[in-house]
């Protein structure tokens, strides 16, 4: 009851006329942000807050403001992958899988606005999640050393074969390309620049974003100007939109099971929503009795990521605010503006100030429901993007692209590399290898590399340390059945087929 | 289109909304908004305007990459005779200066105009750690160095690992490469696995374990400060009570292009040694966990040195450069 009460103030701190506007302007914000090809939730937050400083805001509405945002951009980043099958942001990558499949069915409406509901309860739960049980399971970090995030992690790369790709050999050398390039940067451990050609640009690593715009986006303006459209898979057949209730109530289970995925793996310091989006579809698809829809427009492979990511985007606030440790890109940035308005998170921080925590808690559950309002009416207008013909929006979109990239890091360099990848993706394209693998590659190899490379510092060496643990030994197994049962899957699969011929 | 279009402007009318406005001097933060540079040039930037040390507001811009490496680099080549510019540094400046981490550029291609903050380091252990004192723990590792891990949020070779380096080296431990280090991702994840047990020792600074301390789940050993910290944490030994002889903070700072008139130079120390003096600087000192660090010009550039040239010296050891 006592938590109620909290809530309660919390909302007397957030329902401020002032507030509130903040909350549907940075839903907005967010939301375009998130649609938009290059720039995600970070960058979204990181560029408010100057504007949140020359404004003059105070630590409540910095926060509305700052939360609106990161929430909004969460929800936007399916947009483009639904409309355009170039990811918003890096954790609305896998709903390009599905989501673009049945955009091109006809059924964009349908795919935004079950992925709309998706987003809505993953992100609702794993707030009420984090309200009930922050302070509980910020103990979960304790558990997890580097052996049991290198188990973590191997978990997420073993499952990659069956995905993404009808054939395994492709998907496994396409993350094994991805690796590669995120070895590019100074090595964390002895200080040396890898890779770089002693370029200082590529010092700090080449950033997914500038992969992911590259690999998607400049990608298809190739493809579209060899075949002069015709082979552009851009451009789809609209229906009438309607609220596909059938679909939300066939994958509630998948939503609610793909939230629990993605709220843990928010809650892991370093794992992030990428992870939780992509854990939480590959969950989906190993357990679907239909697994060969996966991948060609299957509803819940919309659903379970968008509800996944939204779920991490909840579940990466437990650590942050617990503990002072960021769970995400954009939570560091948050953690960041925290520090600035004086608020030292850590495991006094619900005690010292509640009115900060519980305020916050308040705004997220208010721009939750705002942006669920926002979301499904507005699907209209978004389709609508799709009623232009390509040869005007392709060139669009590469311009967004452009700004976007350049925006990171006013490099002209970056746009080089947007431009070099977009030639790597449209190589890999016409060898039917999947690009997917190689993001998650270049998003998740560092922590990987890391987390093996701390472990035998931390042990001097001893191999042995990476089963020290009952839950390194559990995510070991996951891992290798992970890896081994596709394998297995496709031949049981593939005999009634046989058959038939 | 439409919609993008308007997207675009959107965008586009924010960022300019920004930064559009004319300014008379500018100040670098070579990383991106929110973190310890940031923090630097807009609050050093707006104390010098509001207390009338420059006649116009100071506008921040932001040049992040290659850990402060890019900025230093656009300094160097581009601005060198700026007389207006003014660039945030700290002690990860120094340090990657002193490790050759930007390309080749060395630390008197700018002059360093001075440091006005610091940030004191520590050495943290979980409150059910066996070590009581520093020296408990430095003689832990002197018996056997495979006993003790440290973790850190600066990488391998970083200023964290060297400060628990440059303690082992002042009771007589030289054989640094023994020594395990892990550089984490910030310093709350080195708590974090510090008091998970994977790692025996958190190397930092004080603003990073503040919480932790006040929670009582970990128990600081030293801070490596001159005198002790005044306020709350004064019952905290410093490293130097303990016999080990090491001052080591996370400066905050400024530096200027190389090339500037000595009259730009002295214009700029000033307006920094007047900061230092103010009220406001010692609000935000205090609301940001920072003690008092204040060393303006040719008193500066000397601690600098004798730093890089440690660090030098340890890197070499450690085999972090040649």
């Amino acid at each position: 009851m006592d938590t109620i009460s909290l809530l309660m103030q919390g909302f007397d701190v957030a329902l401020t006329p002032t507030n509130l506007m903040l909350a549907v302007a940075g839903c907005i914000i967010g939301t375009i942000v998130g649609a938009l090809p290059g720039l995600g939730p970070s960058n979204g937050v990181a560029l408010l807050i100057p504007l949140a400083f020359s404004m003059g805001l105070d630590a409540t509405e910095s926060l509305v403001l700052m939360t609106s945002v990161y929430y909004g951009a969460m929800y936007g980043g399916r947009i483009s992958s639904i409309l355009l099958n170039v990811p918003g942001d890096e954790p609305a990558l896998m709903t390009t899988l599905d989501g673009y499949p049945m955009a091109k069915q006809g059924r964009a409406g349908d795919a935004l606005v079950l992925s709309g509901v998706a987003s809505f309860v993953g992100a609702f739960l794993a707030t009420i999640g984090l309200m009930f049980l922050a302070p509980t399971l910020a103990q979960v970090a304790y558990l997890f050393g580097p052996a049991e995030y290198f188990a973590l992690y191997l978990l997420a790369f073993s499952t990659l074969g069956g995905l993404a790709s009808k054939s395994q050999a492709k998907a496994v050398l396409a993350s094994c390309i991805g690796l590669g390039i995120a070895m590019i940067g100074l090595d964390n451990f002895s200080g040396m620049p890898r890779l770089t050609g002693g370029s200082m640009h590529l010092m700090d690593g080449v950033d997914f974003l500038v992969a992911i715009v590259g690999l998607f986006a400049i990608t298809e303006v190739f493809v579209f100007i060899e075949s002069h459209g015709k082979e552009s898979s851009i451009g789809v057949t609209l229906n009438k939109i309607t609220i596909p209730i059938k679909e939300i109530l066939g994958s509630t289970v998948t939503m609610l099971r793909s939230t629990v995925i993605g709220f843990i793996a928010g809650i892991l310091p370093g794992a992030g929503a990428s992870l939780g989006s992509f854990l939480a579809y590959s969950a989906e698809k190993s357990i679907a009795k239909d697994k060969e829809t996966f991948g060609t427009g299957n509803p819940k492979g919309v659903a379970a990521p968008e509800a996944g990511n939204n779920a991490a985007a909840g579940g990466a606030l437990v650590p942050m605010l617990t503990l002072g440790v960021p769970g995400s890109g954009t939570t560091a940035v948050l953690l960041a503006l925290l520090m600035t308005l004086n608020i030292t998170p850590g495991p006094l921080l619900f005690e010292e100030r509640p009115e900060v925590v519980w305020g916050l808690i308040a705004a997220l559950l208010i721009a939750n429901v705002m942006l669920l309002v926002l979301n499904v009416p507005l699907v209209k207008l978004f389709v609508k993007i799709l009623m232009v013909p390509p040869r005007v929006l392709l060139p669009g979109v590469t311009m967004v692209s452009f700004v976007g990239i350049y925006s990171l890091s006013g490099s002209s360099f970056d746009l080089l590399l947007m431009i070099g990848f977009g030639v790597l993706g449209y190589v890999l394209r016409k060898l039917d290898i999947p690009t997917v693998p190689i993001i998650l590659g270049i998003l998740l190899g560092n922590h990987m590399e890391d987390s093996l490379r701390r472990a035998m510092v931390v042990s001097g060496g001893e191999w042995q340390y990476l089963f020290s643990s009952w839950i390194a030994i559990v995510l070991w197994i996951a891992a290798m059945v992970g890896f081994t049962a596709p394998l297995f899957l496709r031949n049981l699969i593939k005999k009634p087929t046989a058959h038939d011929h | 289109m439409k919609l993008k279009m308007q997207q675009l402007v959107a965008g586009i009318s924010l960022s300019v909304g920004l930064i559009g406005t004319s300014f008379a001097a500018e100040c670098i933060a070579p990383a991106n908004p929110g973190g310890g540079w940031d923090f630097t040039c807009r609050t050093i930037g707006k104390i010098m305007y509001d207390i009338g040390a420059v006649a116009d507001p100071v506008q921040v811009t932001n040049m992040a990459g290659a850990g402060g490496g890019l900025a230093y680099t656009h300094v160097v080549n581009e601005r060198n005779d700026d007389g207006d510019l003014i660039v945030a540094a700290s002690s990860a400046t120094a340090t990657r200066l002193a490790q050759n981490a930007y390309g080749g550029m060395t630390a008197d291609q700018v002059r360093f105009l001075g440091a006005i903050g610091a940030d004191p380091g520590v050495i943290v252990v979980a409150k059910d750690s066996p070590h009581q004192t520093l020296t408990d723990l430095l003689d832990a590792i002197k018996a056997d160095p495979a006993s003790v891990a440290f973790a850190g949020g600066s990488a391998a070779g970083g200023f964290d690992h060297l400060k628990a380096l440059m303690a082992l080296n002042r009771v007589g431990y030289t054989d640094i490469r023994s020594v395990k280090y892990i550089g984490v991702d910030s310093g709350a994840d080195a708590i974090t696995q510090t008091i998970g047990g994977f790692t025996q020792a958190m190397t930092g600074d004080i603003s990073e374990a503040v919480g932790f301390i006040k929670s009582g789940d970990v128990r600081v050993l030293a801070v490596f400060t001159d005198e002790r910290l005044p306020g709350e944490f004064s019952n905290i030994p410093t490293a130097k009570e303990q016999g080990v002889d090491v001052v080591a903070v996370n400066w905050r700072g400024l530096y200027v292009p190389k090339g500037i008139d000595q009259a730009d130079y002295d214009k700029w120390s000033d307006a920094l040694a007047k900061v230092a003096a103010s009220q406001e600087w010692a609000d935000a000192m205090t609301a940001n966990g920072l003690a008092p660090f204040t060393k303006v010009g040719d008193d500066f550039q000397t601690y600098l040195d004798g730093v890089i040239a440690e660090v030098q010296t340890m890197s070499k050891e450690l085999g972090v450069i040649q």
